[in-house]
Order: C-alpha cells, then structure tokens, then sequence
C-alpha cells in the first residue's frame, strides 16, 4: 500500500527514521516528474511538479494511515506535537436526523447500508482530492474492490431525505450518472462502462443480477446506483459544505469501519472538528439503527503481558504512555496493577491484546529491545524422504548426470498428448484458473521437464545426461484434499545412440547405492513393457521386491519430435517412496 | 621439430655474434627461406633457455613480378625505345610488340619519341632524342640491391602506384642468448613413461617443459543445480541451529489450512482468483478435525479467545477449496495443531524449504512457483526479543545482515494457535524468506529465469561454484 503525502522535512533521514519509529517503511522518495518520466520518458515529465513526495509503505490493515490527514495526525500524537482527538457523534442542531430507508429488495443483492453527514466541512483543492483518493484506496482495499463496500458521498444541499435504498430491474432505474451529459437506463449504463477503464472492473458485482441497488432522494433524485456509479446531481465538489456519504454493502462489519474511517479522516475539517452528524438507518423490518457508530472500546491488560511478551521490562506507566503516544489512549488503574486501553474507532485493526503489544513494542521501538536466545532446547531431525533426497541427489551428480530443476506446474500437453498419454490416464489435478496454458496441471511425471531443459540446451555439446528428483502430483481419494505428492527419480540421456545401457547402468548404480541386488524376488529386475511413450520393444518396466516403481527405455520418436528434440533419447523414471 | 642440422647451425651463427642477431640474417647467410629459421627459433625455444627469440616485425620494399621484369629488361617505354630504328616504325607494328601500348604512351609523355600521323603508309613513329636514360630501371635495380633507402618515398609511391614495387611486412625473431646456451642439442621427451621408471633412463633425458599458461581437460562429471546447492546450506544451517525438518511434500492444500487456520479472514485478497491457483479437480476438501473447525469458525465470525474476531459469516465452502498451496506455513499450521493434540505440550523447532505457488503477474524476479524458506519456534514464554535473537543467529550464518530485508517475521497471533489447542502461554515465533532471492543475490543473476525452469543454460549449472553461505 502506498501514501503519497506532500511535505518537506528538515531531511530526508529524519523522515526515513520517524518513519521507522512509527512502524513504516519510507520506500522511495520521489515527485511527479520523476515517476512520469520514469513511466512515459523525459519529454512529458517536462510539465510536471517537482515537488518532493514520499512514498510510505503503510501496513496493509493500517486504514487510519491511508491519507495524509490521518497519517499526519498519527505522526503529531506520536511525537508529543498534540493528543488524539475524541471523534463524537452529534445531533443536527436544527431538524431531525438525516435518514436512510432500506427495503426489502436489497436482500438479495447488497442488504446492508450506513450513513452519515459532514457539516459545515471546508475544503480546498489539496483536501478534495485527498478525499477522492482516500476512497479509492478504500474501494482497493477493505471494501475489496467494491464487493463488500462501495462508498458514495453526495454534496446534502442538492438533495432532500429521507432517502430510499432499494433495488429494481435494470429498464426501471433511469439517472444521469456522474459526470455525463444525459440519462441513461441501468441496462445502457452497464454496456456504456465496458470499456470504461476503470468501472469495467466493477460491473461483473451486479451485471447478473435481476434486482440493481439503487438509493434515491425523497424527489426520486438518483444519488447512486452502487457500486458502480453515483448520480450527476448531487456530487461533490470542493465548494460543497455538508456531504451525506452512504456506504452499501454485503459486509455490514466492514461498511460500519469504512464509514467511520471517513468521517473520522474529514471531520478534522469541519466547523466543529472531529465531529460527525448522525444519520439513521431504517431496516426493512423497521428496526432503526443511529450510524456512524464511532465506537470506543476498553481493553484491560497487565504490565506483565506485555513485558513478558515484548522482553522488556517497563512499569505499568511507561507502558500507558507509550501506548498513548500511539493513538491508544491508555491508563494504569487506581491499584497501579493494570493498564486500562481505549481503543478508538480508527484502529479497527486492534482486535486483540496482541495487538496493543504490538503497538506498545513500536512506541519502544524495535531496535531498543533486546536481543535474546531462546532456551528452548530440541534435537533436530531430518525428513526421512528429503534426507534420502539429498544422498542420492549427491550421487546421481558423482555418477556423471547434471541436476536440472524443473517447473511442477505445466501444460495438459506437457503430461499427455506429447508423451502420447491420454490425460483421462494421468490422474493429474487440474488448476481452475491458470492464467496460461503453462499452468494447467500439476506434474505427473518429471520426465516433460527435463526433455524441455534439453531442447533449451541443445547447442551445448553431447551427451546431455539429466536427471532430477523432486515430486509430482497425484490425485488420491484416501488423502484430506484429494490428492498427494510423489518423490520421483527421473534421468535422461540425449545423444547420437540412444544409450539405452547408459541409462540401464544408471538404474543399476542406483539400486546398488539402496542396496537393492537384482534378483526376482527380493531384488529387482527389468521385464519388457508396453508404454506408448516409448519406442516398441524398447521399454522395461521395473520391479523392486516384486512391486513395479517405474520404467526406463528408449524414447518413441514421436515423442522425440513432439518436444522439439533431434536425437535419440533413453529415459529413466522411478518412484522412491518405497525404498524410504 | 626442425632436423637438428638447421637448430645447431643457428646457434652457432648466434654463438658467433655479439648481442643478439635477426632471424632474416640467419636466413641468408645460411642460404634458407625465413620460415624455416621461424621453425627453428621455434623448435629451439622449446628445449628451455637456450636462446631468447623477441619478435619484431619490419618493412621493406619489394619488387613485383611485373618489377623485377622492368629491373632485368628494362623500362617498358625504354624497350619501345629501343625498339624503334633510324627510320622509323609503323604505329601498329609498334602496338604488337609487347611492351607496345605501356610504352608508347610512357615514350610520348617523356618526349622520347614523336608520332607522324600523316605519314604515307600509315602513322609512324619516330625517335626524338638520340640516347635516353632508363631512370625506372634503375630505382627498380636498387631496391632490389636492398638500396631502397636511397630512393625518396615519393619515388618509391610512384612506382608502388605503378605495381612495380609493394611494401611488405617481415616478422621476424632477434635471437639473444639464453640462460641455458648450448651449440649442441639434446632431444627431449615429452612425457615421463614406464620404460623409463623401469630402467631409470629418465635421469639422462630431458623433458620438454609443459605449458602451464594453458587450461586443464575438464573432468567428465555431473553437476548439482545452485539453487539445489544453497537449499542444502539453508538445510545445513537449520541443522545445526536444532530444527526438525517438516513434511512439506503437499503441494495440494485446503483453503482451511492455508488460510483460516491462519486466522486469515475469508475475504482476505490473498485469497482471490487473482493471487492464489484453486484446483477444478479434486476442488474440494474433506475430513477435517470436526471439533477444530468449528473453534476456527467460531473465533473468525465471533472472536474468543479474547478476540473481537473479524465478525463475518464464515463459510466451511471457502475453507473447503483446494489449491496449490501459497506458502508453507500451511503445513506449519498443521503441525502445530497435531503438537497442540499431543497429552503434554513440548517445545519444538520446525523448519521447512519446499515449493510454493502464487497466481501472479510474471517478472525478472517473480514465477508462479518458488521455494519458501521457513523457521518456526513454539515454547512457553517465546518473546519479541526471543525472535530477534533467532533472526539475528539464522542471519548471521548467512554471513549478511542486511539479508533480514528480504524476508518477513513474527509472532503467530492468539487466534491462530488457541483454537488448534496450544495451551495459553506458549508463543509461536516464525520467519520465512525465499531461496531464490537469496541464491540470486549470491551468484550474481538478475532474471530469475535464468535460474529456475527448464529454459536454464546448463553451462550455467555446469559453471556455478560451490556455496558457502557465510563466506
């Protein structure tokens, strides 16, 4: 997540460090000619702002730091420049409260609703556009693209309560959406974004829906038709004094953090800051809900948990003010023997004592805390089949073959056609949504990559002698998920001659090294098999204590060619699992 | 090599000389062409320091055949000359003659001869002069004398322009006595063999001395992948900190695993589409510990455990979804939850480094597939401090500090380990970092297919150094 905020430190150094302190990653320092002639060349950065801005990797659940109202506020706390401000919830001074109506048709598409209103607010050009942006990020983020919570603010004196949100068929919602010079029906609105840039990737939310969401005013005024697009009427601008911002969504819990984020970032620019008028929210079954909740929340916890689970060793006070410093109003109890914290309506990230440790560890700043040994005292073990792995790996590459290291994802081709297998055969499990053929399948056989890693490689000189062990994918109904891995020994060799006694010799060398002797019975033996990835007559099955583990042979010619190769080929392919 | 006659007349001729003498000189005055002096210097240098040889290089003037001609015959306007009598030639009797055309045109332009055009019978020609001097000629004989310094260079361009004379340059060697001078020469053997160690004859020979400037035969072997080279230092390092190794060979996972167990929430975007492989086939999962799952759906939709939880309406249909596992940390998760079913709890260090996958957009440092290095300590008491002591001893057998960057670390959250069972004051520490990044750090590569995948150059594999992580 990025934050771009514009204003001038006495250095860099001493942002990049307060950064740091405050649990952020100062990522780059730039401006916008730089990232445009970065992006587009030097020409067209010509025009831009050289402005210094500093790009802030912010905590992916740190909404409070997505705009420079909050990030800046957040910073002032932590260095003593102000106390956190109390967000309240206001009764209009004259008239009822603002109110929202929703139907019952919205169930089956977007149920829930919440609102509110910023009264008497003040922007200028720099505060309008952080409010736009901040609802992008929003609509990225929380609200998950628009899926869970879409944001729509109106300027309050073009439209008139209570306000309506229902959902009708797409032919009886008629609006001019923002920005446009015309009405459109829903149905047309949906066939005029396709190739809108940015709203295309909102519409497939509602597009298959019978019923679209639509709020409007008591005049039949369309505010929005979310989450797609607001109505033209009443938006926004940067002369707008009171703003009525509603937020729809299929996640009431997120739409109740996204609205008092909101009005607690912009309500710092109201007559009466940081406070917010009510607005209230008629269910269909007529149960009335007051929004924004703003809630506060104590959290009581000990000095010891957190010393215990930072490592440190601070009074219950120290603690508190720490805490405090970090937006988390804190304070030790009359018995000295615990912390009482108030978590305010911007850190919904806080929902766990973990969490204010964390914080707490912050403010004392990571690089203050000592570095300890656990004592915990364990004897290390190997994974049985990765030690096996790894010895045999060694000797393969003693015995004269190249290690290659090859994809576990590939193509249905790759397992089926080009090895002349039927895909129905390979009982592989198939990937839903690759984004190109390469990903299709996981692996069955290692033998397609390694033959890939010759025709990438035949320029280099011969033989080409391969192998790899590593695991394929099976499905098997006996495991949780369906399916499980293989460890696999495959080797190729790639010449003039096929090398079939190059490869048999390999398979020889390696059942000396499992102390396996050939033999019937409690040896192994090779025995002709038919394999269509073969060439006829020139394929073996192999046995190991009378159990077969795979196969080796010369490569059919088909197959040759099917993976862009030229030579003779022979191929060795068995499972090791049996000799764990 | 040379016949031995050439080698010990040379080093006489050198013997003979104070400080040094040309291998061109030694051609003449042993009455032999150049190169096969140059053969000698050779075979000579080749026996030791009996003689030093610096090359040099020198030009000089040479006569072409159409020169050396002039310098025997004389000039081709000199032979029109001459070949005109008293009376007179016909013009086209004087163009028969060999030199007839060159000449004629050279004669006329040196006012040597005249032509009457109008003459009865046909043109002819006349001498106008009554003796001419063969100036060509005689630059011609004295370069070839070895007098060309006393031609001017404008001179001598003329004729080069001419194609009488070319400039040519010589190579030749200015042979000095070496350490080791001899006029005699000993034959040398080439290898030690084992007639010789037999009969003890190698304490009279000579050996040629060996070439040590030149590259060894590369030995005939195989050769481990570097990626596979610094898995087995990480393995290594793990190893010798006491962690167990995990079972990582499952690269199919449920959502549940990989994600819920994790207390990752239902909508988290690492689960979209977008980021994560879902399987069509097996695409759901079953049998899961009955008893856990519900606590896991519980703390997500409800919190406990001291939790306000996420508050959603949880769906065992998201928790049930195959995929190809994200990270290992699934495997991690389960088993800590079959630690946490264990009658008493006893700590352990795990570590894992396995394949993961990640539907993502495809660059220099990206692939849908990687390893993923991971740590994990679970014990009472565990602190953050604790962490930064594990990091900082893994870190520093990587030999690099800076190296922490590339990974993430921390502490797993309450309501991860509480609902599997764990009893309440154990803390899970972890850290995970991927191979790749830094193996490509450590051999130098900035594409990262250029290192994994069957798209590799093997003379890549075959190259790469051994890997010591801390050096």
């Amino acid at each position: 997540m990025k934050d771009f905020s514009k204003r001038s430190f006495r250095s860099d150094e001493e942002f990049d460090e307060l950064c740091f302190e405050f649990g952020l990653e100062l990522d780059e320092i730039t401006s916008e000619k730089d990232i445009i002639s970065r992006e587009q060349g030097d020409q067209k950065a010509s025009e831009a702002s050289d402005v210094v801005l500093y790009k802030i990797d912010v905590p992916a659940n740190r909404y409070d730091l997505l705009c420079l109202e909050g990030l800046v506020r957040g910073l002032q706390v932590f260095k003593d420049k102000m106390e956190a401000p109390r967000y309240s919830r206001v009764n209009p001074l004259n008239g009822d409260p603002q109110r929202l109506i929703i139907t019952g048709e919205t169930a089956s598409v977007r149920p829930h609703a919440v609102a509110a209103v910023l009264r008497n607010i003040t922007f200028t050009p720099e505060r309008y556009d952080s409010f736009i942006e901040l609802q992008e990020k929003l609509h990225q983020n929380i609200c998950r693209r628009r899926t869970l919570v879409a944001i729509g603010t109106h300027d309050l004196d073009t439209i008139s309560g209570p306000f309506t949100y229902t959902a009708k068929a797409p032919d009886d919602i008629r609006f001019k959406p923002l920005n446009q010079n015309q009405e459109y029906s829903a149905t047309q609105l949906m066939g005029f974004y396709k190739t809108d840039s940015h709203l295309r990737h909102y519409l497939h939310i509602i597009e298959d829906e019978p019923l679209y969401p639509v709020i409007y005013d008591s005049n039949g005024i369309v505010l929005s038709m979310p989450p797609i697009i607001n109505g033209d009427h009443s938006k926004i601008s940067v002369n707008t004094k009171n703003v009525f911002i509603e937020c729809t969504a299929t996640d009431l819990t997120k739409a109740k953090i996204v609205l008092d984020m909101i009005v607690t970032m912009f309500s710092e620019h109201c007559d009466q800051p940081f406070t917010v008028e009510e607005a209230e929210v008629v269910y269909p079954d007529g149960r009335m809900v007051t929004y924004p909740e703003l809630a506060y929340r104590t959290e009581t916890l000990s000095a010891d948990y957190i010393n215990s689970k930072v490592g440190i060793n601070e009074t219950a006070e120290s603690i508190a003010q720490l805490l405090t410093r970090m937006c988390l109003k804190s304070e030790v109890t009359s018995d000295g023997a615990e912390i009482q914290v108030e978590i305010p309506p911007t850190r919904s990230d806080v929902i766990h004592a973990c969490d204010i440790m964390e914080d707490a560890a912050m403010a004392y700043g990571f690089n203050n805390i000592t570095r300890t040994t656990p004592r915990t005292y364990t004897v290390a073990n190997q994974f049985p089949l990765n030690k096996l792995t790894e010895l045999l790996r060694l000797d393969l590459a003693t015995a004269g073959f190249t290690e290659a290291l090859t994809f576990a994802l590939c193509s249905q081709e790759d397992i089926a056609d080009k090895l002349q297998k039927n895909l129905k055969d390979t009982k592989a499990v198939h990937i839903s949504n690759p984004k190109t053929a390469e990903f299709q399948v996981a692996r069955t056989t290692l033998l397609p990559g390694l033959l890939k890693t010759l025709a990438a490689n035949r320029k280099m000189p011969l033989p080409l002698k391969l192998f790899e062990i590593s695991d394929v994918v099976l499905r098997d109904e006996s495991t949780d998920v369906g399916a499980r891995n293989s460890r696999r020994l495959c080797a190729v060799y790639y010449n003039k001659t096929p090398g079939f006694e190059v490869i048999h010799g390999l398979l020889d060398r390696v059942m000396q090294l499992l102390e396996v002797k050939p033999g019937r019975n409690h040896g192994y033996y090779i025995q002709a098999a038919e394999d269509s990835t073969y060439f006829p007559g020139r394929c073996a099955e192999i046995f190991s204590h009378g159990k077969s583990i795979g196969r080796l042979g010369v490569l059919h010619p088909d197959v040759i060619n099917s993976f862009e190769l030229t030579m003779p080929c022979s191929a060795l392919d068995i499972d090791i699992e049996p000799f764990l | 090599m040379a016949d031995t006659g050439i080698l010990e007349s040379l080093l006489r001729l050198v013997d003979k000389v104070d400080g040094g003498i040309d291998s061109q000189v030694v051609a003449s005055s042993l009455g032999v062409d150049h190169q096969v002096v140059v053969g000698a210097v050779k075979s000579v240098q080749a026996l030791g320091e009996v003689i030093e040889a610096e090359q040099r290089s020198s030009k000089h003037w040479e006569l072409t055949g159409e020169g050396q001609e002039i310098a025997e015959q004389g000039s081709h306007e000199a032979r029109v000359f001459k070949a005109i009598p008293e009376e007179g030639l016909s013009q086209s009797q004087l163009m028969k003659l060999p030199s007839g055309k060159v000449g004629f045109s050279k004669a006329m332009s040196n006012k040597w001869i005249h032509l009457d055009k109008g003459h009865e019978g046909g043109p002819r020609v006349f001498r106008m002069v009554e003796s001419i001097e063969d100036v060509v000629r005689k630059k011609l004989q004295q370069v070839q004398m070895g007098h060309s310094s006393q031609l001017e260079e404008k001179e001598k361009n003329e004729l080069k322009k001419r194609k009488l004379l070319t400039e040519v340059t010589v190579k030749s060697y200015w042979i000095t006595k070496g350490s080791n001078f001899s006029t005699i020469i000993t034959k040398q053997e080439t290898e030690l063999t084992p007639e010789m160690i037999a009969s003890g004859s190698w304490k009279e020979k000579k050996f040629k001395p060996y070439n040590f400037d030149a590259m060894g035969v590369a030995p005939d072997s195989g050769h481990l992948h570097p990626l596979m080279k610094v898995r087995t230092q990480f393995r290594q390092i793990f190893l010798e900190m006491g962690f167990t190794e995990m079972p990582t060979n499952n690269f199919i996972e449920s959502s549940f695993w990989n994600f819920d167990s994790l207390f990752q929430p239902q909508q988290h975007p690492a689960r979209d589409q977008h980021d994560t492989f879902f399987l069509s086939d097996p695409a759901v999962a079953h049998d899961f510990p009955q008893d856990y799952l519900e606590r896991v759906k519980k703390v997500h939709s409800e919190g406990g455990y001291g939790s306000q939880g996420y508050k959603y309406d949880w769906k065992i249909e998201e928790a049930q979804k195959n995929i190809l596992r994200t990270h290992t940390t699934a495997v991690s998760a389960r088993m800590l939850y079959k630690l946490a079913q264990q009658e008493e709890f006893t700590p352990v260090k795990y570590f894992s480094i396995d394949r993961v996958f990640r539907n993502e957009t495809l660059d220099a440092t990206h692939l849908a597939e990687f390893h993923q290095i991971e740590g994990v300590v679970a014990d009472y008491g565990l602190t953050l401090g604790d962490l930064m002591g594990v990091l900082h001893q893994f870190f520093t057998k990587l030999g690099l500090n800076k190296w922490v960057e590339v990974g993430n670390s921390g502490v797993f959250r309450p309501e991860m380990l509480l609902p599997m069972g764990l009893p309440e004051g154990v803390s899970v520490i972890a850290w995970g970092l991927s191979l790749e990044r830094p193996t490509m750090i450590k051999y130098g590569i900035n594409n990262i297919r250029e290192l994994v995948g069957h798209k590799v150059n093997l003379q890549m594999v075959y190259d790469s150094p051994v890997c010591r992580l801390d050096s």
